[in-house]
């Protein structure tokens, strides 16, 4: 197998994978185009209870034990949500020791500065308001390449 | 003129005409743009949901403003999903009676939101025709093989 295939099949097997989190089911199918046209592998959760399972945090040890849980690199996760909201599990993820490192967005329809605040104060990377475009993914795409880990593989820019 | 171009033309009059007159904004031209050939319906499919969505959104809202004491937060939360999902969409007149709407809500005043709430049935409905007239030239165009005109 020639190098510049094998360098191809890497690339499909690293290809981050996102988790997006939202209740709107018009949002979660273009969310979910955004990011699989950068190149992303694409996972959604209708609420943050389901999020929490998919990143193996369930409270159900059960689930947890039997489910394999896929490399997450990225959380993006809408504000407002009934129950838990995207706030609410931010903090989930970054006060737990598996999954605090995970990188997660807050996106929201509503531009308030203390909302934004206090999202950036517990952790989130970034506060993006939607809808969300292309640039948007585009740009947090780039980030992605460079917070990834290189595995030995020399990073040489795009 | 061939069968092609006039469906062509009709589609660019069509789209120009919703822009113009601000049922659609540029939300939509960014979903037009996130359709590819491996997703060739993209455009149909998330509009779509978007119908349904809004079709269970409408009767939530009639419903809850029927009740003989109003939770006007419930009705809230319904008025600010609508708005998500027609801000997403790109339907900017549904969008903008929502903002109003809102407003209404947080004053929990019950005329103003069933004055709301038919201007939001009726925007949606209009912009639901549109929208299903749009797609199916596009989809003539298709057919005769031609290629769908990308409105900037």
């Amino acid at each position: 197998m020639d190098p510049s295939s094998m360098v191809g099949m890497k690339e499909e097997e690293e290809r981050p994978h996102v988790l997006v989190v939202d209740d709107s089911l018009v949002d979660r199918k273009i969310m979910e185009k955004l990011f699989t046209n950068s190149a992303c592998k694409v996972t959604t959760a209708e609420n943050g209870q389901k999020a929490l399972e998919l990143l193996g945090q369930g409270e159900d040890i059960h689930t947890n034990i039997n489910h394999h849980v896929p490399k997450i690199s990225l959380v993006v996760t809408d504000y407002c949500m009934p129950g838990m909201t995207g706030y609410d599990l931010l903090k989930k993820v970054k006060e737990s020791c598996d999954i605090k490192e995970i990188p997660v967005i807050i996106v929201s329809s509503e531009n308030v500065p203390t909302r934004i605040e206090k999202c950036l104060k517990e952790g989130a990377q970034e506060f993006i308001l939607k809808p969300l475009k292309q640039s948007d993914v585009k740009k947090l795409r780039c980030q992605m390449q460079f917070t990834q880990p290189m595995k030995g593989r020399l990073c040489m820019g795009r | 003129m061939d069968a092609v171009s006039q469906l062509q033309r009709q589609f660019v009059e069509h789209a120009t005409s919703l822009y113009r007159e601000g049922y659609l904004d540029d939300q939509f031209t960014q979903l037009q743009k996130l359709q590819d050939e491996s997703n060739p319906d993209f455009v149909v499919e998330v509009v779509t949901l978007f119908f349904e969505d809004s079709e269970k959104l409408l009767n939530n809202l009639a419903t809850a403003l029927q009740q003989e004491s109003i939770d006007y937060k419930q009705v809230d939360a319904h008025v600010h999903q609508f708005k998500g999902s027609s801000s997403s969409i790109g339907a900017q007149r549904v969008k903008n009676v929502c903002v109003v709407f809102r407003n209404y809500c947080d004053e929990k005043n019950l005329d103003g939101c069933l004055v709301c709430l038919q201007q939001a049935k009726n925007e949606y409905l209009l912009v639901r025709n549109k929208l299903e007239a749009l797609l199916n030239l596009e989809q003539q165009i298709l057919q005769a093989g031609g290629s769908v005109p990308m409105i900037t």
